[in-house]
């Protein structure tokens, strides 16, 4: 039940706080993510950029790159996801505790980019992960990937404790894991995770 | 530096046999090279390397060439008697005609070899090798031993063109995994047919798509049909 916005500025002059469960949680999701301390190639560049004074990620609370998946929650898919990097890229996420989110960042992240039609380069990630906010761009400016967190923290802001959109952790029957690509004697076997990805209709 | 004559001679002189041939590049740069026999090219790489004059010391880039098999179509002028009945009387006369004869050259692989000098500040020397053919006889020597900045390239070599360095410390895929089985920069190379999504398709990769499309609709018509 949403609190009218009007009434809760009143009541705080009046020195009472009144929120609902599902604003305190999603702030407290919204406000702390870690990213996972892992670069795949040149736009990790421009998300060490991110990170530093100069743009400060931190002022959206995601200042802690954790080294470990284990104690990460957002996953910046930063470059190049190579057909021999793909199934390592899976199983860090895999790795990961939900909730957890996904920033495919850049070109080669989202689709390949300009080596989209090379033999080794997958047509991008979110064919075997669910990609949360995709940015284009090669590689994107830091700016790109701060509107990119922030499109994340208002997703994640939006989103129900129960019923249908529901996080994946507060649903029982979303996958937990998510199959790991093998790497077969032409490609990646299966070329696509059926369940994440579907082809997207082009319309002309 | 010498010319690459005085050091095919050179050659010729400390290793007997080298059978080092000379390939020149058609191209402005005229960057000749030399064609080394694999029997003999460790020898000769050696040689190369620690000859006080020459002193290539330094190995900067190991690369490979497919040569597809090439199909050569050529007009020959062929004589050949004609017999004519010319007003009831047989007469053999000698014609000459122009034929189109075909004849495929066998493709190969080849390596390509930059050699520097640091000691002596000078290069490049280009070596090249040729495989037999591009299926069974693709066996070369490795100039490991000779340059050890040759492992990796050598190691890339391998995996992209399929060639097999006799003598290589440690011969595996660098790039691609361990399983895969093709060799992509070799020119007959096809990739994976995923070609579903191409929102912007044109030349090749619409042809692909294309056919891709094909496919799919073939393999879904019999499940369509028996549905009904």
């Amino acid at each position: 039940m949403a609190v009218d916005e009007g009434l809760k500025i009143e009541l705080g002059k009046q020195g009472v706080f009144v929120t609902t469960l599902q604003e305190l949680y999603n702030w407290g999701r919204r406000s702390s993510v870690w990213p996972m301390n892992f670069g795949l190639a040149c736009c990790a560049i421009e998300m060490i950029a991110t990170t530093m004074a100069r743009y400060d990620l931190a002022r959206f609370g995601a200042e802690v790159f954790r080294p470990s998946p284990r104690q990460a929650d957002m996953m910046i898919i930063s470059g190049t996801v190579t057909k021999k990097m793909a199934p390592q890229v899976v199983r860090l996420y895999n790795q990961m505790a939900e909730p957890r989110y996904v920033i495919a960042m850049g070109a080669c992240a989202i689709s390949g980019g300009p080596f989209k039609q090379g033999y080794n380069v997958l047509k991008g990630i979110d064919r075997y992960i669910p990609v949360d906010v995709h940015i284009p761009g090669c590689p994107p400016r830091p700016e790109a990937l701060l509107e990119a967190f922030m499109a994340l923290q208002k997703k994640i802001d939006a989103q129900p404790l129960t019923g249908e959109g529901r996080p994946r952790h507060l649903d029982a029957d979303a996958p937990g894991e998510f199959p790991v690509p093998a790497q077969g004697e032409h490609d990646l076997e299966p070329a696509a995770n059926k369940n994440v990805w579907t082809v997207p209709v082009v319309i002309r | 530096m010498k010319t690459l004559e005085e050091i095919q001679a050179a050659i010729e002189a400390a290793v007997p046999g080298a059978g080092v041939e000379i390939l020149p590049n058609p191209a402005p740069s005229g960057q000749h090279s030399l064609r080394l026999k694999p029997e003999t090219a460790v020898e000769v790489a050696k040689f190369l390397r620690d000859d006080e004059e020459l002193a290539l010391d330094y190995l900067s880039n190991v690369t490979g060439v497919d040569w597809p098999d090439k199909e050569i179509a050529e007009k020959v002028k062929v004589t050949r008697p004609v017999t004519k009945t010319v007003e009831g009387v047989e007469q053999t006369a000698e014609e000459t005609v122009e034929e189109t004869r075909k004849r495929v050259e066998p493709g190969f692989l080849e390596v390509v070899y930059h050699l520097f000098s640091m000691a002596r500040r000078h290069g490049p020397v280009v070596l090249r090798m040729r495989t037999g053919n591009r299926s069974d006889r693709v066996e070369l020597p490795s100039l490991t031993p000779v340059w050890r900045s040759a492992e990796f390239q050598e190691r890339e070599v391998f995996d992209l063109y399929g060639v097999v360095f006799k003598g290589h410390p440690d011969l595996r895929r660098i790039l691609m995994w361990d399983g895969f089985k093709d060799h992509p920069m070799r020119r007959d190379y096809v990739a994976p047919d995923d070609f579903e999504y191409e929102p912007t398709p044109h030349d090749e990769v619409l042809a692909r798509a294309q056919a891709h499309r094909a496919t799919q609709q073939a393999a879904a018509a019999p499940q369509e049909g028996a549905g009904q």
